[in-house]
This record gives structure tokens, sequence and C-alpha cells, in this order.
């Protein structure tokens, strides 16, 4: 049996507990057999393609079924790129089915979600396995139906239900997009088969349709700007461990989809086409990362994190397109994998963080981060994990966020070498632009884990928040270790991506693992190195003797306390630092273009003894811009043509018939 | 192909167009039945002239079937019903004569355009036989839409139908399946509709389907 139908076993027995998950949902042992066997299924399927990986990495390895349309069948194909997707998709898969093995317990309605979990899982797989566009765009349907109805969970809320709406609205359209792309590809002999779209390459119009509905198509499900605004009402509305696979794992398949289509299947890539992909994730990175810092809600502001980590990895993929297009192939191997790190990474401390507002969300009943706070004091080591996702999210040594961020930029610093002058301009633009969106995170992230760990309880369910379940955080400690060893040992993760680089780009970056002490060096050793494990091993030993030197002498000292206790009042704990409170200083300073953000200030008259008011007046101008003049069309269209449905049955016998001498006549006056 | 086949199927098929017009303007139930089947009568002279010339024996079988349904059971059929529903005296065109007959010169100019720009390459016969064969479908949805009695719409429904099937024979090599689909659908519609034609006559104690319309509390 090949490998890629052993692999075809895990799906299929994902449906099986799917269905099987339907029958029994109203057990009481339902929760824990449904994760159980995702959690297994999931490790078989992870453990499969590492001996894949482990034995011969370039084989690529390919089966048709007997299903779907009749001459192109149901093809499906497992490369390099399809086993490092499957890779993320299993890990996170796993990893989060070990979480639901706790988390799900406190679930109201299970029946509501242990269905489409299997479900989920499986569409994921196949979307990577895929190798013709129609069981593609099936599996894909599937994989959003599924998440969809995860969405949809909690149906009673109505703020849900909206949520619900729009994401299949926007999952519809996009895949209305890869359709047509789909379509432009398969060229007029309409060949489906992925094999044959890669040796027919499209003209330059083709090929520019292809990666704009791309763009539309795999970025809409990604969460680029303008198409990400489903993006953060949908995922934190599903159940916190579906919000990390929607997040940290579906938005991957969608870059897979990206991927597989421009720099696989399109054939060479024209210099612009980099341009649009650097620029819109320029843009994604920065708003996405504004929009996250202006949140209060913990799991919206994971939600439009995700948006900036999108932008980075769509910028850094643009670059690769565009070195590839200047037959630079070691530049675009540079980017490329930082590109496949960035995923990698963003599935593990997305997931992880997650999890972690899941365990605060079980903990409190609080996703509002100003009803939080001193959290730290409850769940100690929830605290302590989700910190090491905010450092790992926030790009900071020596965890995984920083190596792959610094490969990005380490790819950005080679722009001048590009012949042209508009890459030569943009790209470092657009470098400043991921700096600041860098710089944005961690204080975003300063901000996610200070208001909610930091500081005093600001609401009386924090003061009776207790630790989370052992699974969850067994869950939460495995992609924390993760995170800090891919951050430590991040040669062993770019020697994995070489052979993925080398097929689709054409080169790899150098070979990682033998370097001394396990540096990573991206392009020579004169221009740039980086040794995780020693930046690790500094910062452990100073910081263990800066704590010993601080306990051992310096607690010793006499403090005395000043009587008016002007330093720290024991004031209320409502008068702390709040989210809102912490986001306005960027607020004032990008808050004017990026949200049309007004403040007014209300002062009562002397002697007057209401309280004065500050009002934020903020606007969300994807929405305003975008969406609502789309809607307004619509609903004017609707309005004109709702009285077609009452008329008389002459009437639409007169209009078919009109409508046929129409069309005849458009056929005889056609030149 | 000699001219004097050639010259007859003309004849025959350009008949039918013509008698499409003469459906166009009958306001009278019965003159109008009368003159479709006379229709289906040319439309079987038509496919029997096909299956000679072609040589093909199948289309004995079509034209069989045109003549014994579409000219004898059918209008029958509908004689009985008209007169069962006592509506024979009823004048019903929605729109005047003139006006119809114009456009129905301007839908059988249209077919004539369109087919000749379409098929230069095609068989000289098979090309005129489609070209009026479009014009008799056209002529034929003209009548559903120009008239408001239900038992008139069933009558330019099935004069549609017989276009189709001089389309059908009209093309060497058409299989037999499709004949008798084509004519079976008409005897289904056929039955189908006449059952219908009862219930609306039940309900509202008329077929003119306006009725229908003020039911819904529509303006007519």
């Amino acid at each position: 049996m090949s490998t890629v139908a052993l692999l075809l076993c895990g799906p299929a027995a994902l449906l099986a507990t799917a269905i099987l998950a339907a029958a029994i949902s109203r057990l009481a042992a339902a929760t824990r057999l449904v994760y159980g066997a995702a959690l297994f299924i999931s490790a078989a399927l992870l453990a499969t393609v590492a001996g894949h990986l482990a034995g011969n990495p370039g084989e690529v390895s390919a089966v048709t079924l007997p299903l779907g349309l009749p001459w192109t069948g149901a093809r499906f194909r497992l490369d390099g790129l399809s086993a490092f997707f499957l890779v993320v998709v299993n890990l996170g898969g796993s990893i989060t089915s070990l979480y639901g093995l706790g988390y799900g317990r406190h679930e109201a309605t299970p029946r509501r979600v242990l269905p489409f979990y299997p479900a989920f899982l499986a569409g994921m797989n196949l979307v990577v396995l895929a190798n013709d566009a129609f069981s593609f765009l099936l599996c894909w349907e599937f994989m959003s139906l599924a998440s969809w109805a995860l969405v949809m969970a909690h149906h009673r809320d109505e703020a849900n239900r909206r949520a619900g709406y729009i994401y299949l609205v926007m999952a519809s359209f996009g895949t209305l997009a890869l359709l047509l792309a789909f379509g432009l590809l398969a060229g007029p002999a309409g060949t489906y088969a992925f094999d044959a779209m890669r040796t027919a390459h499209p003209g330059p119009f083709a090929a520019g349709a292809v990666l704009v509905l791309m763009l539309l198509g795999a970025g809409s499900k990604a969460g680029l700007v303008p198409l990400h605004a489903w993006l953060p009402l949908a995922h934190p509305a599903a159940p916190s461990h579906v919000s990390a696979l929607m997040s940290g794992i579906m938005t991957k398949v969608a870059i897979y989809g990206f991927i597989r289509v421009v720099f696989d299947l399109l054939g060479e890539p024209a210099w612009w086409s980099g341009v649009a992909v650097i620029l819109i994730g320029g843009v994604t990175a920065v708003l996405g990362i504004l929009h996250a810092l202006m949140e209060k809600d913990l799991k919206r502001l994971l939600a439009y994190s995700t948006i900036e980590n999108i932008g980075v990895i769509f910028a850094s993929l643009g670059l690769a397109l565009a070195f590839k297009a200047n037959a630079m192939p070691s530049a675009a191997a540079l980017a490329f994998t930082a590109a496949l790190f960035h995923v990698l990474n963003h599935s593990f401390f997305k997931s992880l963080l997650f999890f972690g507002a899941g365990a605060v969300l079980t903990a409190t009943g609080e996703r509002d981060m100003e009803k939080l706070g001193g959290l730290i004091h409850r769940l100690p080591v929830t605290s302590f994990v989700f910190l090491v996702g905010c450092v790992s999210i926030s790009a900071l040594p020596p965890f995984n966020g920083f190596a792959s961020e610094w490969l990005v930029f380490q790819a950005i610093l080679r722009s001048p070498e590009l012949p042209q002058w508009g890459l030569k301009v943009i790209v470092p633009a657009v470098g400043g632009m991921l700096a600041l969106s860098a710089a944005l995170a961690a204080a975003c992230f300063v901000k996610a884990f200070g208001i909610t760990f930091l500081g005093r309880a600001r609401s009386a369910a924090v003061e009776r928040a207790h630790e989370v379940d052992r699974w969850s955080l067994a869950a939460m400690a495995v992609l924390a270790a993760f995170c800090l060893l891919a951050g430590i040992l991040p040669g062993f993760v770019i020697d994995g991506l070489s052979p993925v680089a080398l097929s689709l780009v054409g080169d790899r970056m150098p070979v990682q693992i033998a370097e001394p002490w396990l540096s990573i060096v991206p392009i020579a050793e004169s221009r740039s190195s980086y040794n995780g494990l020693l930046v690790f091993a500094f910062i452990t030993i100073s910081a263990s003797l800066a704590a010993f030197f601080i306990h051992r002498f310096a607690s010793h000292a006499v403090r005395r306390g000043i009587a008016w206790g002007c330093g720290f009042v024991d004031a209320v704990p409502a008068a702390q630092y709040t989210a809102v409170s912490f986001a306005q200083p960027i607020r004032r300073v990008f808050g004017g273009f990026a949200f049309r953000a007004r403040e007014t200030v209300d002062i009562p008259a002397p002697g007057a003894l209401e309280p004065a008011r500050l009002k934020v007046d903020m606007h969300d101008l994807a929405w305003e811009i975008f969406y609502q003049p789309i809607t307004g069309a619509i609903d004017f269209a609707t309005e004109r043509l709702n009285h077609l449905q009452f008329l008389t049955i002459r009437r639409y016998l007169t209009l078919v018939f009109l409508y046929l001498v129409i069309l005849l006549l458009v056929l005889a006056l056609w030149p | 192909m000699n001219g004097l086949t050639f010259d007859i199927a003309h004849l025959l098929a350009g008949s039918l167009v013509l008698i499409s017009f003469m459906m166009l303007y009958q306001d009278r139930l019965f003159a109008l039945i009368n003159v479709f089947a006379l229709h289906a009568v040319v439309l079987a002279l038509s496919v029997a002239w096909q299956a000679y010339i072609q040589d093909a024996h199948h289309l004995y079988i079509t034209a069989a079937i045109a003549l014994v349904f579409k000219a004898i059971v059918i209008p029958v059929g509908l004689h009985r019903i008209i007169q069962r529903l006592g509506i024979h005296r009823d004048i019903e065109t929605a729109v005047g004569i003139g006006p119809t007959m114009l456009a129905g010169i301007g839908l059988v100019t249209l077919s004539m355009v369109l087919m000749l720009r379409v098929t230069p390459e095609a068989d000289p016969l098979a090309r005129e036989d489609l070209a009026f064969a479009l014009s008799i479908i056209l002529l034929g949805l003209l009548v559903m839409v120009t008239r408001r009695n239900a038992v008139s719409q069933v009558v330019g429904f099935m004069s549609l139908e017989n276009g189709l099937v001089l389309a059908a024979t009209g093309a060497k090599g058409m299989p037999l399946v499709v004949e008798i689909s084509v004519a079976f659908s008409i005897l289904i519609a056929f039955i189908v509709i006449g059952v219908f034609l009862f219930r609306i006559r039940e309900r509202f104690d008329s077929v003119d389907i306006g009725a229908l319309d003020d039911y819904r509390g529509e303006r007519r």
C-alpha cells in the first residue's frame, strides 16, 4: 500500500468517528471517546508522515480513487509540501484533541461539537492531500462547512449567529474565487488534475487573474485585509480548542492552497506578482495588530493577531515570488523557508494562546480582559505557559517566533540585489511595516498578559478561579516546549524544510545542522548568524544570577512604606491600568488613519455633580469601505427584483419568451 | 438529392410555418384546434416525406404517431373538453391580431437570419429545415404568450413540440428514441394539462387563467 493510500485511511477513520460521534453524543463518555479517537488518529497520521519524511522525503506517492469527476477521478498525492502541512495539521490536531479531552468536559451541548470536530480534522487533511481541482474544492468546502457548524455550536447567542452568517458568506465567496481560479488553470481543455495543470502554463493575463483570484479565495480563508472581516468574529465564537484549530491550523491550510497554486501549478511568476503579495502582506500585518491592540476581548485579540501573522507569512511568500521571478533561487529559498517556518511556529503559539484563553474562560467564565486580572496567583501553570506563548508570538529570543521572523528580515535585507526599482523601494518599506507590526505585537501581548494575569482581580469570578484540568495543562505544556525547542534548535526545522523549498523554488538554504554550536547561518557567516541555544543559555544564566542576587542580597534591606501611600495606592482594582488605557498612546498615534478614531471629552460645568466622560469613537474602515457598499448594492437590487416573484403566469411566459428572443438576436447580430 | 425532393420537403416545412401563422389569428377555440390538427397532418406528411427521401423507415412510425395522436386523438380530446367546459364561444386574445402577426413575421425573419448565419457548412435541406423548425417553435411560444385561455396555451405548446419534431427528423441519423420521447412528452403534457384544466375549472368556474390572478389579489 502506498503512503498516500495509508494516509487516506486517517481521514476515513476521522469521518467514521464523526458519524459515530453523532450517534453516541448523548452518552456521558462520548467526549472522552471522540477526542481520544481523534487524538489517536491524528497521532497515527503524524507518525506515518514522520516515517515517510525520515525514510525518503523526496518521494512522491499518488493514488487515484474512482470517485468524483468521471474522467479525472479523485486524485490524492503526497509530496514535500503536503507532507509539511500534514505535519502542521496533525501535530496541531493531536495536541488540540489532547486539550479537548479536558476542555470538552465543560461543553454545555457536546452534541453540537463532537460530530463536527473529527469531520473538521478530516477535511483539513484531505485538502492538503488533494491532487485535482474537484477533490480540492470539495474537501475545502467540507472543511469550511464543518468549521461553520463548530462556529454555530453556541447558536443561541445572537453575536455567534451573526458571526456564522458572515463566515458562511465569506467562505462561499472564497470558494467561488478558487473555483474561477481553477477554471482558468484548467484552460479550455478542462483538465482538472493538478498534474495536467502543472505542465500547462497559462498566458500572462490568465496567470495574473489566477493570482488575484487566489489572493481572494485563499486570502479570505487566511484572513488577508480587507477580506478578514469574518475572522475576528468567527474564530472566537467557536469553543476555544476549535478556535485554536481554526486560527492555528485552518488558516495554514489556506496558505497551503495559495502556495500549491501560485508556486506549484502556475509556473514561473512575474516579478509584479511578488509586489502585490508583499504589499498586501505588509498592510495586513500592520492593520491586524493595530486591531488586536484596540481589542479587550482576549479571544478576539488573538484572532486579530492571527491576521498579523498571516500578513507576515504572505509578505515572506511575496518576497519568495519576487526572488524566484528574478532567478535568485537562494534568496527565494530563504524567504520561502522563513514563511513555512513561521507557519509552523504560528500554529504552535497561536494554539497555545487560544488554549490559555480557553483555560481562563473555563476558570472564570470571562473573555473580557477588563474583568480579569491577577490570575497569575490563581492559575500559575496556565499563566506560565501563556507567558511562553506571549513571548514567542512577540518574536523575542530564544523562542521560535524570533527565529522565523529573523529569517524573514534576513530575506528582506537581500532586496537591494533585486533588479526592479519598484521592488527595491517597496520591499524595504514593507520591511519597515513588518518591523512596526512586530513591535506592536510585543506591546499587544504585554497588554494581553499584563491585564489578564498581572495586577489584581477586577471581578469576583477571578477570585474563585481554579487551575484547569491536567489534560489541558499537558497540551499547553507540550506546545510551550515546542515553542522553546523550535526556538533554540531552528537549524533542524530549516533543514527539514529544505526538500520543500528545493522542489518549489529550485534551491535550498545552506545545511544548518553542520554549523558549529547549532548556529543558523541563512546566507553566509560574514553577514549574519543566530544561535538560539547560546541566547537561551545566556538568558537562563543571567536571569538566574540576577534572581539569586536580588533574593540573596536585595531583600534584606529594610523598607519603609510612606504614610500616604502615594507609590501604590490600595485603591479599588478598577483604578488599575485597563486594556483600553494601555492601548491609548498607540490609539493616539495610529488611530487617526487606521480607525478614524475621535476622542471627545465631556466635562460638566463647574459645580455640576455628574462625572466627566471620555468618549472614543472608532470605525472599522475595512467594513465601511469594502463591505457596506456591497451589502447596500445587494439590498437595493433585491428590493428592485422582489416584485418579479409576484407576476402572472402569462407574464412569466412572456419574460422567458423575450429572453429567448433577445438571446437569439444577440446571436444573430454578433459580429 | 434532386431538385424535386428538395422542393417538396421545402414546401411541406414552409406550409407548417404558414399554418403556425394561421394559428396566430384564430380567435375561436374550435377553429384554433382545427388549425392545430391541420398542422399535425402537415407535420406527419413532412416526416413521412423525410422518411422516404432519407430511406429511414423508422421515421414512418414518427409520422404515424404524429398523425394519430396529434392530428386525431388530441384535437378530438380538446374538442370534448371545450364542450364539457362550455367555453366554445369564448373569444380570447390578449394582444391584438395585427401586432401578433407583425411579431410573428419578425420572429420568422430572426430565425431565418440566425440559422442561415450559424450553419453555413450544413446540408442545405437540413439548414432550411432547421430555420423553419426554429420559426415554428418561436411562433408556438408566441401563441402561448398572446393567449389567455389555458386550452389555447396547450395548443401553442403542442405546436411548439411539432417544431421540435420537424427539427429532429430533418437531420439525418436521429435515433427513434428521440421522437418517441417527444411524442410521449406531448401526450403526458396533454393529460396533465387536461387534469389541471378541470381542477382550475372546479375551483374558479373558468379556465381563464386571469381568474388565478384575481384569486391571488393581483391586478391584470
